[in-house]
């Protein structure tokens, strides 16, 4: 059953579709207002990034660096240092993909505040081909010492996230997907960082998932019930991981279904099958990029092609019953 | 005025070339010919007034920011620091070593003095400039120096740096690039060709001014007029020769990623106790 304290959307069927770049250009903006120390760098994606809105407020405190991934990410450690909340735009693939090391040493090593914004990740490029779309972003996020790594499971939470990684202090990385998806949450679900939450609580198997996914879990424990009594948590924060959540859901379900818009290597599984095998050994099944690029195509039609929608998920989680 | 003579300086700058072969040895891996190479400019620049600093008060907000985008540089900026006043000479000897403040390459704020985290190539920079655009945003008056190798000058992302400090127009920036003409894998005009490297920073919109960097006149110089130019960043590009001071280091690309050994330092730390001049090598025994 739905978890009441978390105020989801009733009616998921009905759950109104929105963008979660526009949540968090809108959140983006609120937090410049709270914050004079909040400022956005951009690599020649403003507008996919949503950061135009920011810019329109506060165009002294919008940095537009060009196609320089590079440099933007070490700009913002610079001004980090200066005592400045930067936030990094652009596209998963590009930042944290093409910037890692920067990442790595400029801003983690260094211990310094920098928000980086990974946009359009898993399918979110589709069109665009393989090179564009990022599966492997969680994964390089994830190993990096001092680094929080966050990602909204819809455009209500991608704003609550943006206000919060404002005011948290300490490097972290926000990973979203482009197209309007469901918005399961509302004004009034909770967020904190680091705190897994259980939108539906159930006593047969658990899905564990992130962003867009939490939205397909839903759908998926919707229709297997009241047959299969699905417990779906949402781990908008992969790291630190709230470890306690996790286990005592499954310390009850004694089985786990991942579902990630990422790859199956690295990511959220990587991160909960670390757990587990450590922790808890619980027999575990994996929904996400089964170790390959992506192609071109709509976004929609990809996630049928590869494979991430409720139907999956409801595969798995008969191979487990 | 400066605050002491040149004279002082030079004989300075030899007695911080002993600390950093006494490092070096010490250690048994490290950097020799950079450090060596630079030292003239480091002893002027903290010692000959060219920045504002309080040792006793390492993260004062209105500071000159040093940024050590080399970090393999980081033996001279140790000893500069400690000879300032950073902290306790005695903790020189622990360079490299486990539980030392002093990293082989330089980790930010872990040491009093030091800004940034470096060692791979090129990351330096875009700190400094987002140092720079900082204190532009906040109407600050402090400046930001960056210290950088040649051999650096390969990184792609340097030149996202530049670009970036033209289009800002970054005057509170002055770019210090140590211009000796080695890397590890042998001459930079081997390796990689640079060329002109000042051409290119003209071209990129920086106020460009080339000097013999063990003339500490001219530095001292060069400096000033960084801090009078007001429409744009200035790079400096320092001429030195690698290992100087020591003989058998000098202008040598093997001695660009290796320590000497005790015999050698020992030979090392006897030739750097003669004070030397551009005529020459003059015995003050």
């Amino acid at each position: 059953m739905v978890d009441g304290e978390m105020f989801l959307e009733v009616d998921l069927l009905k759950a109104e579709k929105k963008a979660m770049r526009d949540g968090y250009g809108e959140g983006l903006v609120e937090a410049g207002r709270r914050n004079p120390n909040v400022v956005a760098l951009v690599a020649d994606l403003m507008e996919s990034t949503r950061t135009d809105l920011f810019r329109k407020e506060f165009p002294q405190r919008f940095f537009e660096m060009g196609i320089s991934e590079q440099n933007m990410m070490g700009v913002a450690a610079g001004m980090a240092v200066s005592g400045k909340v930067p936030f990094v735009n652009s596209f998963a693939c590009f930042s944290p993909g093409r910037n890692w090391e920067q990442l790595r040493i400029s801003v983690c090593l260094s211990g310094n505040n920098v928000k980086v914004i990974g946009g359009h990740a898993g399918v979110g490029n589709g069109t665009d081909g393989g090179n564009q779309q990022m599966y492997e972003d969680i994964a390089l996020a994830r190993v990096l010492p001092n680094l929080t790594v966050v990602v909204p499971a819809d455009y209500e939470q991608a704003k609550k996230m943006t206000l919060a990684i404002a005011d948290f202090r300490g490097p972290v990385y926000m990973r979203m997907t482009k197209p309007p998806r469901a918005v399961v949450t509302t004004v009034g679900t909770p967020l904190t960082i680091g705190r897994a939450q259980v939108f539906r609580e159930g006593k047969d198997v658990t899905v564990i998932a992130c962003g867009a996914m939490v939205y397909e879990a839903l759908l998926a424990a919707e229709e297997l019930a009241p047959e299969v009594d699905v417990e779906v948590i949402n781990v908008h924060t992969i790291k630190p991981l709230d470890k306690e959540t996790i286990v005592r859901s499954v310390t009850k379900t004694k089985k786990v279904v991942v579902a990630e818009e990422h790859s199956i290597i690295g990511g959220l599984a990587g991160a909960v099958a670390e757990l587990f095998a450590e922790e808890r050994p619980t027999k575990m099944r994996r929904v996400g990029m089964r170790d390959r690029f992506g192609e071109s195509g709509e976004p929609e039609e990809l996630l049928t092609h590869f494979g991430m929608t409720k139907k999956e998920i409801i595969e798995k989680i008969k191979e487990l019953i | 005025m400066l605050p002491v003579s040149f004279d002082v300086l030079s004989e300075k700058a030899n007695q911080l070339r002993q600390e950093v072969v006494k490092m070096l040895v010490n250690a048994g891996t490290g950097h020799s010919a950079g450090p060596l190479g630079s030292a003239d400019f480091w002893t002027l620049l903290y010692f000959g007034g060219l920045i504002n600093y309080r040792p006793d008060e390492p993260w004062w907000e209105d500071r000159d920011r040093v940024v050590l985008s080399a970090g393999h540089y980081c033996p001279i900026l140790y000893a500069v620091l400690a000879e300032a006043g950073f902290f306790p000479k005695a903790e020189l000897s622990s360079l490299r070593q486990l539980g030392s403040r002093l990293q082989g390459h330089p980790i930010a704020r872990m040491l009093p003095g030091v800004e940034t985290t470096s060692g791979p190539l090129g990351q330096g920079i875009s700190q400094a400039v987002g140092m720079a655009l900082s204190a532009k945003l906040d109407n600050k008056k402090w400046r930001v120096v960056c210290f950088m190798g040649d051999g650096e000058q390969d990184e792609g992302q340097v030149w996202e740096a530049y670009l970036c400090a033209a289009k800002y127009a970054l005057s509170n920036l002055t770019v210090v690039i140590d211009r000796n003409n080695i890397q590890i894998d042998g001459h930079t005009e081997e390796v990689m060709p640079l060329g002109s490297i000042g051409g290119k920073l003209l071209a990129f919109d920086f106020n460009v001014i080339e000097v013999d960097g063990h003339n500490f006149s001219d530095i001292a110089e060069a400096m000033g007029r960084a801090k009078v130019t007001f429409e744009k960043p200035t790079a400096i590009i320092l001429w030195t020769i690698p290992g100087k001071g020591v003989e058998f280091m000098e202008n040598e690309p093997a001695w660009h990623g290796k320590t000497p050994k005790i015999g050698e330092a020992v030979e090392a730390l006897s030739e750097l106790k003669k004070i030397r001049t551009l005529g020459g090598r003059i015995s003050n025994g």
